[in-house]
């Protein structure tokens, strides 16, 4: 492996991160925007506030490593997909800001209107960026992004058959991977009836994903070659441990087996992306920047590579920490009762 | 119709609208972004002293103060997002041209910020899960990663301004770029300091200035004293020293940007012995109704009463920058920052001889408008420096013009913008205006309680 298909790499599995952890929040929101009227979806609201709270904040960062990472190792592909996608991009971090706004401000609003206009404006951003960042997709991956500033038609590279595909399973596999997780969640949480709610979401997303994905076969066919080619050549095998990943989530599923389904899972998206990366490999943009091409010069590479694995050092154990503390139940050391004795209730008390 | 041809062209009309859209996505994020360097600090302060004293008063104050804190990380957060992607969206031909030069601190940056948005996490959702002592070791990496990020991005754009570690080619492409050299030019250090301790002033001078609207309005407890005296106390032992740095980083200007320099001043003759301007407007390479106080400028920049300052003229007329605006800017920021010593000083003063707040109504007003002055202090500084670098985009080597995207429609991205940032300010003022009256409310990383178990 080179030092640029290292770095290249690196950028990549930052995004695996962002489409396994940023994209189950994403489908927090769209199973938010489906879970009924306010009375009625108020409990699965409740756990899925719950489950993504702490954790959506840590988990977007991936995104912004992915886009340093790029801008730096590769800045002439980035500022060739940043130009020419500009549309769907600005779009998807609109959502973006939209999204972490409403989810944070919800819960400091009092006023049912308000918190409902919150809730809508969380859930349906939920379901914009995934679509955005999954057209992104299908754009790069249909050559649809010439090397060059602003090369590429600023409306037709994201506005195809590809991208819409793209879209599309972006945002279902997002809702599967939330329900999925969800799972999981509310079964610790002892809420059985919403874990049971989950895992039948979890069946009809399976379903409608796989029929999504074998649609989009013909279409990548028709509109994608290339990438057609890579998929059903080189990518074959990575492709078949998708669906064999896919089936055997949907096993655990039935057999209510969460801890491992969510496993599985991941598995079956990961090597979703891995099947496009190993098909379009050795090019960075369709049809014919490579990576070595792309890449910066060697210093600059370096320099990554060694940034990239201090701050690994840094990150892991991090990003640990917060997941199993989180998993930790509350109040197991109340600081109500560990303020000194006597001590006239604070404020906290008030409430 | 013109308004309208305007924002849907494409090309060198880019400009403008591209650099309004940075200017206001930047403008509205630094704002957050200083919360995210001085807040944790003085939160983890204030709970520490909370738990020393045994003074759930305090402690209740550091939550409160830690929820808000919530609210605006996640503000920063998101709202940085979008600058990472304008900076490619908005200035191929920079990232294209010198992204391996000059992102390397933006990875860096990306680090810093992964660490502190992960123990804002744990801080938040750990405030009833930990016990005391370990949830103020889990600020610590938090309070760092806040400094750090802050340090990164700074230095990116204090490469901007003093571009180093690389060099260019006879065609003017970049060879031999050395990351980690380019993140220590001449500015870094100078401007970094004052980035820092700005962020001090605006998150002391704001927060204490929410508590002296509460007193005035007659919330005279000692809840509402403290949640007054610990911010401004900070604030006002940083004024000082950010004047004294002031200094400093007014002298890296002269000696490495001599054409901000003459338009900070709104100067168009080389002049020895010269006089400091205030206020004015510049026009024909001339500065009318302005204040002068003589010899100040030369003293300042030499420490010398005779010192040569540069002006104008010496520039070709094509580098000029926004004269008036620099000037401005830069005399709104000296203005404010003087005005806010002030106010440290008469605080200071009392609470020396007196061990108290002052008492009179104009102390509390005076407070109550700091944090807004030390808002537009920070505000005007940033305009100083990046306006009075144009036309360049990289000092000396790269015209703004030459960077922006010539992608077609970019300038409804402006309208856009504006849009979402009216109706982002709007709600995150409501929402902190709750804040700050209950404390019954969540931040967006604390966690309801589970059902069950209250
Ligand atoms: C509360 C905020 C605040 C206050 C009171 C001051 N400044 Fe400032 N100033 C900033 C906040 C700031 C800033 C926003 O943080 C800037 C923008 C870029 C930077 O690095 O710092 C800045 C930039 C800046 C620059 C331009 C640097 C460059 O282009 O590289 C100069 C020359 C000064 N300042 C000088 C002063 C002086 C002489 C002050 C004395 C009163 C002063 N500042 C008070
Ligand atoms: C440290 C991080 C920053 C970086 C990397 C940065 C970068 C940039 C870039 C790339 C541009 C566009 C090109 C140009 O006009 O030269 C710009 C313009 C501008 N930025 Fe910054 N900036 C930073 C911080 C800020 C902050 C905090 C403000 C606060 C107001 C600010 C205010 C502006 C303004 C007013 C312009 C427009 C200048 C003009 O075109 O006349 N910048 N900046
Ligand atoms: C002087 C200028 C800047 C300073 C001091 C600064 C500082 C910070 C800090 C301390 C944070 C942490 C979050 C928070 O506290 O709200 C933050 C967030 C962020 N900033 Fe800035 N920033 C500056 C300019 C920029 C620029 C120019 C960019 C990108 C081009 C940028 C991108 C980001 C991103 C992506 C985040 C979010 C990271 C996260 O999700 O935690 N910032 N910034």
């Amino acid at each position: 492996m080179t030092l640029a298909e290292a770095v290249l790499g690196a950028a990549f599995v930052g995004l695996l991160a962002y489409a396994l952890f940023g994209g189950a929040d994403f489908g927090g929101g769209v199973w938010d925007l489906l879970a009924g009227g306010t009375r009625r979806g108020r409990r699965t609201r409740a756990l899925i506030e719950r489950s993504i709270g702490p954790v959506w904040e840590a988990n977007h960062v991936w995104l912004i490593f992915v886009l340093v990472v790029l801008w730096t190792g590769f800045s002439g592909a980035f500022a060739a997909a940043a130009t020419t996608l500009y549309i769907p991009l600005t779009l998807a971090a609109f959502g973006i800001i939209a999204r972490g706004a409403a989810f944070a401000y919800r819960k400091s609003v009092s006023t049912p209107a308000m918190r409902r206009f919150f809730g809508a404006a969380f859930a349906l951003s939920s379901l914009f960026t995934p679509f955005f960042f999954g057209a992104v997709v299908g754009g790069v991956a249909s050559g649809r992004v010439p090397p060059g500033i602003a090369a590429g038609d600023v409306v037709r590279s994201w506005v195809n058959p590809t991208s819409f595909l793209g879209g599309t399973l972006a945002v279902l596999v997002c809702a599967y991977l939330a329900a999925v997780f969800l799972c999981a969640d509310a079964r610790r949480d002892g809420e059985p009836d919403l874990a049971e709610a989950f895992r039948l979401r979890a069946l009809v997303t399976a379903a409608v994903t796989g029929a999504v994905g074998l649609a989009g076969v013909a279409v990548l066919r028709a509109d994608a070659p290339v990438l057609f080619a890579g998929l059903t050549g080189r990518g074959l095998p990575v492709l078949a441990l998708s669906v064999v990943a896919g089936l055997g989530a949907i096993a655990l599923l039935l057999t209510r087996r969460y801890v491992l389904a969510r496993l599985v899972s991941a598995l079956a998206v990961t090597t979703i992306l891995v099947g496009w990366a190993v098909a379009q490999y050795p090019y960075v943009l369709l049809p014919g920047l490579t990576v070595e091409q792309a890449a910066q010069g060697r210093s600059t590479l370096t320099a990554l590579a060694i940034a990239l694995a201090a701050g690994a050092v840094v990150l892991i154990p991090a990003l640990v920490y917060l997941y199993t503390l989180f998993q930790r139940p509350p109040a197991v050391n109340d600081r109500g009762a560990s303020a000194p004795a006597g001590a006239p209730p604070g404020p906290d008390a008030r409430s | 119709m013109a308004v309208l041809e305007f924002i849907t062209a494409g090309g060198a009309e880019n400009l403008w609208p591209a650099r309004m859209q940075m200017a206001l996505s930047l403008g509205w994020h630094i704002i957050f972004a200083c919360f995210g360097i001085a807040f944790p600090a003085i939160v983890v302060f204030t709970e520490w002293r909370g738990h020393r004293r045994g003074d759930p008063e305090l402690t209740g104050l550091a939550h409160t103060w830690a929820k808000a804190m919530g609210v605006l990380f996640a503000a920063g957060a998101v709202s940085g997002t979008l600058l990472s992607f304008e900076m490619g969206i908005l200035w191929p031909g920079l990232m294209d041209r010198f992204g391996e030069v000059f992102g390397f601190p933006f990875v860096l940056e990306g680090f810093a910020f992964f660490v502190e948005a992960i123990f804002v996490g744990v801080y938040l959702f750990g405030w009833n899960r930990l016990s005391p002592r370990a949830h103020m070791l889990s600020a610590v990496p938090m309070v760092l990663a806040g400094i750090a990020g802050a340090f990164f991005v700074v230095s990116a754009n204090a490469w901007m301004n003093n571009p180093t570690g690389f060099r260019l080619d006879a065609e003017g492409a970049v060879v031999d770029a050395r990351p980690w050299a380019a993140m220590f030019g001449p500015s870094t250090w100078p401007q970094f300091v004052h980035m820092w301790l700005a962020a001090f002033m605006v998150t002391g001078f704001l927060v204490a200035s929410v508590y002296a609207v509460g007193m005035l309005r007659g919330r005279r407890d000692r809840y509402h004293r403290m949640g007054l005296l610990i911010p401004l106390t900070v604030a006002a032992i940083v004024t000082p020293v950010q004047i004294g740095v002031g200094d400093w980083i007014a002298n890296a200007v002269a000696d490495n940007q001599p054409a901000k320099l003459a338009a900070m001043e709104a100067q168009y003759e080389t002049t020895s012995g010269a006089g400091l301007s205030l206020g004015g407007i510049y026009r024909d390479g001339e500065l009318r109704y302005a204040l002068e106080i003589p010899y100040a400028l030369s003293l300042l920049i030499h420490h010398d009463p005779d010192g040569v300052v540069p002006g104008l003229e010496e520039v070709p007329v094509d580098e000029h920058p926004p004269v008036n605006v620099v000037h401005l800017a830069y005399n709104a920021m000296v203005g404010i920052g003087t005005a806010l010593l002030l106010l440290a000083a008469w605080f200071g003063l009392v609470w020396w001889r007196r061990r108290r707040l002052p008492e009179t109504a104009w102390f509390l007003r005076a407070v109550a408008v700091s944090g807004v002055g030390a808002v537009v202090a920070m505000e005007a500084g940033w305009i100083t420096t990046e306006v009075g670098r144009q036309p360049w985009i990289v000092y000396k080597i790269l015209r703004t013009a030459d960077a922006v995207s010539p992608a077609p429609g970019l300038g409804y991205g402006l309208v856009a913008v504006v849009v979402v940032y009216t109706v982002l300010t709007l709600f995150t003022a409501v929402v902190l205006r709750r804040l700050a009256r209950g404390h019954d409310t969540l931040a967006p990383q604390e966690a309801g309680e589970r059902p069950g178990s209250s």
